[in-house]
């Protein structure tokens, strides 16, 4: 186990990107659970659908892309508020356990959408040349994405906390988490609330999904799977509901997983087990995640 | 003012309510008494439309809310503070009485109006930054009817506002509810404490198994011998 200090680096650099990735995903499924009681399984697909929504609007649109990097998220959004309205609604009143069939359900009919629409073939991600680039400082040589993705989630975590915490529809949105009936007393419109909730985890999840395709630019239509897992392990690592300790969660994930690899390359094999190795060890020691409360079960 | 006709309610198969009729006029205070299961909350939950109602008519000022989502009866001004507190315990006090003025957008009449909940519960200013979690369940109590008041209700509806409490401070929420209703409010009270809930009252309910068995003003029902015997504990 010889690792120069500059290798460290790299790896590091890596890890807190995936970390970034996986954080911004997992916020998805904790914030429809903290609203919804729900594990919403199609999440990774609707990552999937920001990246290649985000791959279409630079290739076939004369967008610059820049702008496609903010219109196909906003639009994944609107696509997660529609896929709540669609399979969740409806089932509002229904047993849990219906809505998560549902969620399935919805899960599958995407992937399978993509592989009709978009084609099964893996397509090629077209990354604007200016975030190809490789930058050396020292000996350390890193891709500029690993400096962009930690920095856009930073602003897009620091927007979202705003969000939650200083505007009226957050304060809805905590009052939701806690207590529908009396949030519907205050006169708060509990579907407006959750469907912005499905916009903002989605439009995350599409963030995620474009830095993604520039960090790793291959784009298939069960491309969501693994992450979408994944994040929903770093979800309830780090206590599903809990916002920060969804982020929490996909930092020890992407770290984790990097320097795994990094300090054992004989275990690569075994990478993406680690996050499942992780959640059992969570489920076993701390269920309720490291940032988690224990729940009282609402009546 | 607020007009209940004949209000029917059943849980899975289960009669609740049966034909409910009151009427609670501009600046009162009415009060909705029983036991335990009597049909007090349900008439509460039915009229916020929080319970399907089987059968029955809802009126406001002429206007009919009966099918109206409980978010718009809430923007009609029709109010309800729900049983056992319900505070958002995971946020601040002040965050908390926001959430009451949720549907409201005069930012000053909202200032104002907290400030007006300050005055009413200096306790709850003492701990604005505090979690709502944290509050002692009597400060929890003045928290729930603060934020209710912070929808500037023109029907105030009250659930059990002292239950759970020392009776200390049942005496502080009666007085309080009084100085609301001084302040121009019109309050629908149910109370399992009968003999405080009919003194303040102009007018009185008495539910029995989901029916109404009694009513009349507040101080004919505290003389009346029926109502004396079953809820006032005083033997004939």
């Amino acid at each position: 186990m010889n690792m120069s200090i500059q290798e460290f680096l790299q790896h590091l650099a890596n890890g807190i990107s995936l970390g970034s990735l996986y954080a911004l995903i997992a916020i998805g499924y904790t914030m429809v659970y903290g609203i919804l009681r729900l594990i919403n399984f199609a999440h990774g697909d609707i990552f999937m659908l920001g990246t290649y929504l985000t791959f279409y609007g630079i290739l076939f649109t004369p967008i610059p892309w820049y702008i496609v990097f903010i219109l196909a998220p906003a639009l994944t959004g609107l696509i997660g508020l529609v896929l709540e309205k669609l399979a969740y609604k409806p089932l509002r009143e229904s047993p849990r356990i219906t809505v998560l069939i549902s969620a399935i359900g919805a899960s599958f009919l995407i992937q399978n959408l993509g592989i009709l629409v978009f084609g099964g073939r893996p397509k090629a991600f077209p990354t604007p040349a200016i975030l190809e680039r490789v930058l050396k400082i020292g000996g350390v040589s890193v891709a500029i994405v690993n400096f962009v993705i930690p920095v856009v989630t930073v602003i897009l975590l620091i927007g979202l906390n705003f969000i939650i915490q200083k505007t009226k529809t957050g304060m809805a949105m905590r009052a939701l988490s806690k207590d529908y009936e009396t949030a519907s007393l205050m006169g708060i419109n509990i579907n407006q609330i959750i469907s912005i909730t499905f916009f903002i985890g989605s439009f995350l999840a599409a963030m995620g999904g474009i830095m993604w395709g520039v960090k790793y630019p291959q784009l298939m239509p069960h491309m969501g799977v693994l992450p979408g897992l994944k994040c929903f392990i770093a979800a309830v690592v780090g206590g599903i509901g809990n916002i920060t300790g969804a982020v929490l969660g996909g930092f020890i994930l992407g770290l984790g997983e990097i320097m795994l690899i990094a300090f054992l390359p004989t275990l690569t094999g075994y990478r993406d087990a680690f996050a499942f190795i992780l959640l059992i060890i969570i489920l076993l020691f701390k269920p309720t995640g490291l940032m988690g409360e224990k729940v009282t079960e609402k009546v | 003012m607020l007009k209940v006709t004949n209000l029917h309610v059943s849980y899975g198969g289960i009669k609740a309510l049966r034909g409910i009729n009151i009427n609670i006029e501009e600046n009162k205070i009415v009060t909705l008494i029983g036991a335990n299961g009597a049909g007090k909350s349900s008439t509460l939950r039915a009229i916020m439309n929080l319970v399907k109602k089987d059968e029955g008519k809802v009126e406001y000022d002429g206007e009919d809310l009966t099918n109206l989502r409980t978010m718009d009866i809430v923007k009609k001004g029709i109010v309800l503070s729900p049983e056992g507190r319900r505070v958002f315990s995971n946020l601040t006090v002040e965050e908390n009485l926001i959430l009451g003025a949720y549907t409201r957008e005069d930012k000053d009449g909202i200032r104002k109006d907290m400030e007006k909940v300050y005055d009413l519960f200096p306790r709850l200013k003492e701990r604005s930054w505090q979690k709502a979690g944290t509050l002692s369940g009597g400060e929890q109590q003045m928290l729930a009817v603060g934020r209710a008041l912070m929808v500037r209700p023109k029907v105030l509806m009250l659930d059990e506002p002292s239950l759970g409490l020392a009776p200390l401070l049942v005496k502080d929420i009666f007085e309080i509810i009084k100085e609301i209703h001084r302040q121009g409010n019109t309050i629908l009270l149910v109370e399992q404490n009968a003999k405080k809930a009919l003194e303040i009252a102009d007018y009185g309910y008495v539910l029995e198994t989901g029916e109404l068995v009694l009513e009349g003003p507040g101080e004919e029902l505290l003389n009346n011998e029926r109502v004396k015997e079953a809820y006032l504990g005083e033997a004939k």
